[in-house]
């Protein structure tokens, strides 16, 4: 029963996701000895995933001369530090007053902000909408529920028109608030905090918790690995936005990576021997952060990913 | 169960202030906007409008464009739904049976969902490149020449599987664990009832992976209807020219290049519609799966 | 002096269902009762009531001569014991015993002085910096106690806090929790479904069913004399047996057989006989009882249940293990003390 894992686990229940993998694999393992088949399959899938992104590395390592000429490359090359130096520091687009450094940094400030906003903002307004009754309340959660039925990409138009009517285009407020209004981060605190055993609250309110004392020393707490996982993948989420990048920034210094992705084909267009190791430099860079992220927190990341969906 | 157990007459309201300001600011107030404008007429020049009732959504849906641009989308949602669903859960289902090496397998096959769209777009077209790439190499040698960018369906081919492609860690990660969550009693009882390992699969794994199936479709088809648009972009280089669109980008391409603003409002509206439906059907699944456990 | 009053608490939801009609209970300084019943009966939401986790739809609470029905559980003097313990999972023991004092603003010396007193008491002192998941089910329930002792109420709130232990621990933890409230006197309502928890806790037990007390009195007076069909077979195991018969001229009729008894009644009955008090003896003899056609024989160890069937209905023994294993025919030998009369229609003691 749920109140009882509260007391075991230390965190509200959550379906044993990977706990009966060990099981089933030894019991897979009794069914049939071989497991070839599996292992070809799964290197296969191995090769499929990971190849590209080999190649693209190993081929940003190349100078452009040798690529056009020869095609991408398997092997290491000898032109890596040229290659990333240029990627990083040089400045590129066409006013010249942005680098890939400049560009990271922009992604940072965009994926942190993202994060950390969606993040306090859905949790304030799920705890008003779980631990509270109140006039208004109804009407508000659905409102916000609202917002998961069309996504930004079918109002872009109209909600450029709002942000420039605000004067926010080029700004980091600009790029982070319409973003936020997505409640995708409210419904997971919802779900969770509805699986917070009520025992508590009232534990709490025997020990003289006010509605503020509770949230910040009882449900902030109890959701700290809830909050790291939502904030890994909203951090994802955040670094990779392009779309939105893409109408809100005309002025290059708050370009992001991803959004420079879109500029570099811009330069390329028309040019001789395209600095196709440049470009690919940057695409590895726009994905070292995420990817980082994900593998270093992989276990939280899946469980925050495989609980927000339900 | 009810929870709301505390009483205060404006603490809930700032609590809720931040969201919904956000929400009323950047959703509600464009989506209005979006839907008023889709019965308008603007003129780019002197900004003035005139009503034009659904002109702007018989004039949409009538052209030759949009047509062609729905059929596209509607096919590359079917290949890219079906072919990550179906390569995940292939991959899935090995990762789940394999004794040793699952944590690594497991590792390597889901980090390409960090990875953004453009970015996946953008070796995409290096390995499709005509010049430089190892795909279009590969494919001549049995007599296809492949010219993406140039080609309508060469371009939409490529584009169909970076799409497949960056959408298989997402699904696999959701069909391992939700082949990870069937009880091992279940599997034991089956492999005394049935000795044939792919009869076990067909007959108690799979119909125990329904749920998971039809919610990952629902995921996918959103997907590639709107999260595809980097791919789309990044591999189109921002000039569609002769090449296939999504309807997504096409409401883009008609809104800030074509300066269409009522045109590309119907098309928003429409699919918002679209959407809609999607969502209906999501929680009657959801609905349903609550009712069946 | 009486430490709590429930006068006439009536709980209405706001869906129109009555969970609490009208009920009064008073407890005296350092008692123990104990309300017990069936899920479903109200127990936990008068128990809540009381804490001022329900809200109080009419009647009174009062608490050490002070109404308390629109004070907040944290300023009402009262500690609780949660079924799941409903520890703060995230902090250590010594700071889930801290926490509501910390709140009330307690010098943290005194903090200090009341934690570590009731740890000791309660044997917890070696964890006190542990976190409740590395404690095992015994300790969290002791946690749990050690913070409502701290908080030094007038009376303790038991909600059905044993029901997540095994039996060996729930047998153990019932005695310590019984020491501990002697040793503390301080006054305590136990709530429970468990009727043997009922029996051997109280000081005195209050019976509910449907949100109606059917019955207060100490553990003897409501097993010896149940108030109604309801607390006769609701408290004891096995339960009482329920016969239908007939009553007139001075004797119980149950099927053919004619039971001399000083009855008053006229008409139909229930008539209830405590298994234990059902002698049985050899089918052939001549006995005066009603013959009982025997079924099934359980046997515990130290005693036996016979089960089988009296005037067609059923009906269940209970013989010391020494005594020889009846045949297929026996007959009762009942003492007149030992039949409960109930009104046939209304379930009340006659």
């Amino acid at each position: 029963m749920s109140q009882d894992q509260i007391a075991v686990t230390g965190k509200p229940a959550v379906p044993a996701a990977t706990s009966a993998s060990a099981a089933s694999a030894g019991f897979g393992a009794f069914v049939r000895r071989n497991q070839i088949v599996e292992h070809i399959v799964l290197l296969l899938g191995v090769l499929l995933m990971m190849g590209p992104i080999a190649v693209a590395f190993t081929t940003s390592t190349h100078d452009p001369v040798t690529i056009h000429s020869e095609g991408m490359q398997l092997g290491f090359g000898n032109n890596f530090l040229p290659t990333y130096e240029a990627v990083i520091f040089e400045q590129t687009g066409f006013t010249k007053q942005v680098t890939g450094w400049g560009m990271s940094l922009n992604s940072l400030i965009l994926g942190l902000g993202f994060a950390i906003g969606k993040i306090i903002v859905s949790m304030l307004a799920a705890y008003a909408i779980v631990y509270f009754r109140f006039p208004l309340g109804t009407l508000c959660f659905w409102i916000i529920f609202s917002t998961l039925l069309l996504p930004l990409e079918v109002r872009i138009l109209p909600s450029y028109e709002v942000v420039q009517g605000l004067g926010l285009l080029n700004s980091y407020t600009g790029l982070i608030l319409p973003l936020i209004a997505s409640a995708t981060g409210t419904f997971f605190f919802r779900q969770f905090f509805k699986s917070v055993p009520n025992e508590l609250l009232e534990a709490a309110r025997i020990d003289g918790a006010g509605p503020f004392r509770f949230f910040w020393d009882i449900l902030v707490p109890l959701s700290r690995t809830m909050i790291a996982a939502i904030f890994i993948i909203m951090f994802v989420v955040g670094w990779n936005q392009y779309l939105w990048p893409i109408l809100m920034t005309t002025d290059e210094s708050f370009y992001t990576v991803v959004r420079g992705i879109r500029q570099i084909l811009q330069v390329w267009i028309g040019a001789d021997i395209p600095a196709y190791n440049e470009a690919l430099g940057l695409a590895i860079i726009a994905m070292i952060p995420p990817v980082l992220i994900v593998i270093i927190f992989q276990r939280m990341f899946i469980k925050g990913l495989v609980e927000s969906e339900k | 169960m009810h929870k709301a157990q505390f009483q205060s007459p404006i603490f809930p309201y700032l609590l809720l202030l931040p969201q919904m300001a956000i929400v009323a600011i950047f959703f509600l107030w464009p989506s209005a906007e979006a839907v008023r404008s889709s019965f308008f007429l603007q003129d780019p020049f002197f900004g003035n409008e005139t009503f034009v009732g659904i002109d702007n959504y018989t004039d949409a849906v009538t052209r030759s464009d949009y047509g062609r641009a729905a059929w596209f989308t509607f096919l590359f949602t079917l290949v890219v739904t079906v072919f990550s669903l179906g390569i995940a859960l292939l991959l899935a289902v090995a990762a789940d049976n394999v004794l040793r090496g699952q944590g690594p397998y497991k590792t390597l096959l889901m980090w390409v969902y960090a990875i953004a769209p453009p970015v996946a777009g953008l070796i995409g077209i290096m390995l499709f490149d005509q010049h430089i790439g190892p795909i279009v190499d590969f494919v001549a040698l049995f007599g296809w020449e492949m010219r993406v960018g140039v080609n309508y369906w060469d371009s939409g081919i490529a584009m169909m599987i970076v799409a497949t492609w960056k959408q298989i860690p997402v699904n696999f990660i959701f069909f391992l664990s939700g082949l990870q969550s069937i009880p091992k009693g279940v599997r034991e009882a089956a492999s005394i009832d049935n000795p044939s390992p792919s009869g076990r699969f067909w007959t108690i794994i799979f119909p125990l992976l329904a749920p998971t199936s039809f919610f990952l479709m629902i995921i996918n088809i959103t997907y590639a209807f709107f999260e595809t648009f980097g791919i789309v972009d990044v591999m189109l280089k921002g000039e569609p020219g002769n090449n296939p669109v999504t309807l997504v980008y096409k409401v883009f391409l008609d809104g800030f290049r074509g300066n269409d603003l009522g045109g590309s409002s119907a098309q928003s509206v429409i699919l918002m519609v679209f959407v809609l439906a999607l969502t209906i059907i999501q929680f009657r699944l959801i609905e349903r799966r609550v009712h069946y456990t | 002096m009486t430490t709590l009053e429930i006068k006439q608490a009536v709980k209405r939801y706001p869906n129109g269902a009555l969970a609490v009609k009208g009920v009064d209970v008073t407890v005296e300084e350092g008692e123990l009762v104990v309300f017990v019943g069936p899920s479903g009966c109200g127990k936990s939401t008068l128990l809540r009531m009381v804490a001022g986790l329900e809200s109080v739809t009419e009647g009174e609470i009062v608490l050490d001569g002070r109404l308390v029905n629109d004070i907040e559980p944290a300023h009402r003097n009262i500690a609780m014991v949660f079924q799941n313990y409903a520890l703060y999972p995230h902090m250590t023991v010594y700071k889930n015993l801290a926490y509501g004092l910390k709140n009330r603003g307690t010098p943290k010396a005194e903090i200090d002085t009341k934690v570590r007193e009731a740890a000791k008491l309660l044997q917890i002192g070696d964890y006190l910096e542990r976190k409740p998941s590395q404690l095992s089910g015994g300790q969290r329930q002791r946690v749990a106690m050690g913070r409502a002792i701290v908080r030094d109420p007038a009376i303790f709130l038991f909600d059905e806090p044993l029901s997540n232990l095994d039996a060996k621990l729930r047998n153990q933890m019932r005695l310590e929790i019984k020491r501990l409230q002697r040793r503390l006197e301080t006054a305590a309502i136990y709530v429970t479904h468990d009727q043997v928890e009922a029996m051997t806790l109280a000081d005195r037990i209050v019976v509910l069913n449907n949100g109606e007390i059917e019955q207060i009195g100490t553990p003897a007076e409501v097993y010896g004399a149940p108030a109604s069909t309801f607390v006769a077979s609701f408290i004891g195991a096995p339960p009482m047996n329920l016969l239908e018969a007939q009553t007139g001229d001075g004797a119980i009729v149950i099927g053919d057989t004619h039971i001399q008894a000083p009855v008053r009644a006229n008409g139909p009955v229930t008539l209830g006989i405590r298994p234990e008090r059902a002698h049985l003896a050899d089918g052939s003899g001549a006995a005066a009882g009603p013959p009982m056609q025997v079924d099934t024989v359980e046997e515990l160890g130290a005693v036996r249940l016979i089960h089988g069937s009296v005037g067609g209905q059923h009906f269940t023994a209970n013989q010391s293990a020494d005594e020889p294993i009846p045949g297929d025919h026996v007959r009762l030998r009942l003492q007149p003390d030992d039949l409960h009369l109930f009104d046939h229609d209304t379930g009340r003691r006659l």
